[in-house]
């Protein structure tokens, strides 16, 4: 049973999976940013913060880590509407993604807040430095520091699982290879064409996440 | 219309988790009989099965496993084998598990100290006689809390197998969604009923990992 | 016929040269003390013996087997050539007699009854009779190491190679394991020993060798050794030590 892989038919295409390429970066970095802000101050509230905001958070991070992505996805996209706030597929997607590493990123830069030992938190409030300047100043980019690696990783895991967004008609990449195949039927090529694409985008991430470290964090 | 009443959209939320706990189960026991294997090959030191468990794991954790779904799901059928969303998503997700577990057992076996490698080979016992005697006992017990951890991602990672119309918990949710238009109760739910499959197991792994501390 | 046969060994790990051509030789019911400042090489030259290290040129021969070949030989080997740490590495999710009688039951396929007398046999030898049953995390320093002597001594190997095993113990609890190997020795053990028990490799010893830079630079019977050094350098490290 012979099969010939026709991933000539796909070139037409390429502009519409180019697009799809193009959405999904675009989606993995804003949504980077505004998610590891949210983490910041998540992390932050939970460990500087009053115990009923810290509750609070605490609450929303086991929330997000015990439920599916696609969950979260559905509930804000079709979920929300019916509370009257209705949301296009793309701001959808990007709120979702948003709340769904800012929840992962508290935990893990929690985790590095809480490894920055005492003693320096101790000496800059006896320097009359404020919890809040003490915690920008001194503490966050030690944590940053130590998380660096467990961060990046879960970016990138983010970002592979972006490819859900497909599901509520955002037009990413996913969005894109389901469109080409509905048009050529030759679904195996598409999604392994865009799986790889998917693989040398987390491997470029990765590199660029490194890179990026070293500059950030050279060794003082 | 028909109506469904909330006990009417709970009840069959229910009926259709008995699959995503089953294809759970599954993907979890099979992925680490799989990921087993890979971490005899990875730390073999052979380098024809080092190499093809690291290209293995590389593709299974850098591309997303929706991704890998489809493949799965329409790749087989280009042989000309009816390929069901039950089979392609057991196969997908046996393998994306394994890749996980693997690369979490590896780090667990080498954390263990190189004077146990050494104890063992100098009297005498093989690669695999130390892996299983010495090794493996050692490592399996610090396994115990990522692995326990993982399990939650496997149990979120069901419900990808909606999309390639697997009916679980997920697909039952988008069903019901569509059959009563009532999405916020629907997914409210839905959202429920895996925070109680995930949580317990979540805090079980924390717990663990607590306790090994201490008994350091 | 010497038991092991070494000749002209080179060893380097990487761009580092640490073995510069060492020859030895050891005969059966030798006690061979090899002493000399970290970095002179003695380790490494004795993980060279049992297929821990690789060597570069030179050749090895313990007990007839050719040193530095294929993996069926290592696990032969071994099982006439035994090795004690200076961590001990008792396996912790056994109790003493499990270590014991682990290699017996895997490698020589004793059975578990068989397996058992001898390790209650060896753990008598080491004076651990009653602890048969405990875990290494319930016995002192001195104990986990007679444990792990005891262990090597269950392969019934040839040769017994001891890599600075006291070195790790507090000093209250280094003697009761140089008894031990004293009393190993007595018995007609052959023994290979890395130590900076100077007083231990005088009177014990019948063989001394000083490594220096790789090489072996003073070899003879420890007593006249000791007494009267010939080179400078061992003149100085035997002053250094006392």
């Amino acid at each position: 049973m012979s099969y010939k892989l026709q991933f000539a038919e796909l070139l037409p295409y390429w502009n519409v999976l180019l697009q799809g390429l193009i959405f999904t970066i675009v989606l993995t970095v804003v949504s980077t940013v505004a998610g590891i802000a949210v983490g910041t101050a998540g992390a932050s509230a939970r460990t500087f913060g009053p115990v009923w905001l810290g509750r609070v958070v605490a609450v929303y991070v086991e929330l997000i880590r015990n439920t599916p992505f696609i969950v979260q996805l559905f509930f804000i996209f079709f979920g929300l509407p019916a509370l009257g706030l209705k949301l296009s597929e793309t701001t959808a997607a990007f709120l979702a993604m948003v709340i769904n590493l800012g929840a992962y990123s508290t935990e893990i830069i929690r985790a590095g807040i809480e490894a920055v030992p005492k003693g320096h938190i101790e000496a800059g409030l006896s320097l009359a430095m404020t919890k809040w300047e003490v915690l920008r100043r001194i503490v966050l980019n030690q944590a940053f520091r130590k998380i660096y690696p467990a961060l990046s990783s879960q970016i990138i895991i983010v970002m592979l699982g972006s490819a859900v967004v497909s599901q509520i008609s955002a037009e990413d990449l996913t969005y894109a290879a389901n469109f080409v195949a509905s048009r050529n039927f030759r679904n195996f090529e598409v999604y392994l064409l865009a799986a790889l694409a998917y693989l040398v985008l987390a491997m470029l991430t990765r590199a660029l996440l490194r890179a990026l470290g070293r500059v950030i964090f050279r060794a003082r | 219309m028909l109506q469904f009443s909330f006990w009417d959209i709970l009840s069959n939320l229910l009926i259709a988790t008995q699959w995503t706990i089953v294809l759970s189960l599954i993907a979890f026991a099979c992925g680490g009989i799989v990921g087993l294997a890979l971490l005899f090959m990875r730390t073999s030191r052979i380098p024809a099965l080092e190499w093809f468990t690291k290209v293995y794991i590389e593709f299974f954790q850098g591309t997303p496993l929706l991704m890998q779904l489809f493949l799965f799901f329409f790749g087989i059928a280009l042989f000309g084998i009816e390929v069901s969303p039950w089979t392609a998503a057991t196969l997908a997700l046996t393998f994306w598990t394994s890749a996980f577990l693997t690369e979490i057992w590896r780090g667990c076996v080498e954390s263990i100290p190189k004077g146990q490698w050494e104890a063992s080979s100098s009297l005498a016992l093989s690669y695999i006689e130390q892996m299983r005697y010495v090794i493996l006992p050692q490592a399996s017990r610090i396994a115990i809390a990522p692995t326990v951890g993982f399990s939650v991602q496997v149990i979120k990672g069901t419900a990808l197998a909606s999309i390639i119309g697997f009916v679980e918990l997920t697909k039952a949710g988008t069903m019901l969604n569509n059959a009563t238009f009532r999405p916020f109760l629907v997914y409210s739910l839905v959202a429920l009923i895996y925070f109680c499959l995930c949580f317990p197991l979540s805090w079980w792994a924390k717990k663990i990992e607590g306790r090994l501390n201490v008994a350091r | 016929m010497s038991l092991v046969s070494i000749r002209d060994v080179r060893k380097s790990f990487g761009a580092n040269e640490v073995l510069k051509g060492v020859s030895l030789d050891i005969a059966k019911g030798d006690v061979v003390a090899i002493i000399g400042r970290s970095g002179s090489g003695k380790s490494t030259l004795l993980r060279c013996i049992n297929g821990l290290e690789t060597y570069q040129s030179g050749s090895i021969t313990a007990d007839g087997i050719e040193v530095g070949g294929l993996a069926t030989n290592l696990r032969e080997l071994r099982r006439h050539v035994g090795m004690v740490f200076q961590q001990f590495n008792l396996f912790p999710h056994l109790t003493a007699a499990e270590n014991v009688m682990l290699a017996p039951t895997v490698v020589n396929k004793v059975s578990k009854a068989e397996a058992r007398a001898t390790a209650a046999e060896v753990l008598a030898k080491v004076g651990l009779s009653e602890k048969m049953d405990a875990y290494p995390s319930e016995l002192s320093g001195g104990q986990q190491q007679r444990v792990a002597i005891a262990r090597s001594l269950a392969m019934r190997p040839k040769v017994l190679l001891c890599d600075e095993i006291t070195s790790a113990l507090d000093p209250e609890l280094v003697n009761e394991v140089l008894r031990v190997v004293e009393q190993l020795a007595r018995e007609g053990m052959t023994l290979i020993l890395v130590t900076h028990e100077m007083r231990f490799a005088r009177d014990v010893g019948t063989k001394l060798v000083f490594m220096h830079h790789g090489k072996v630079h003073e070899e003879g019977v420890p007593k006249e050794v000791f007494a009267a050094p010939r080179t400078p350098e061992l003149q100085q490290f035997v002053g250094q030590v006392g």
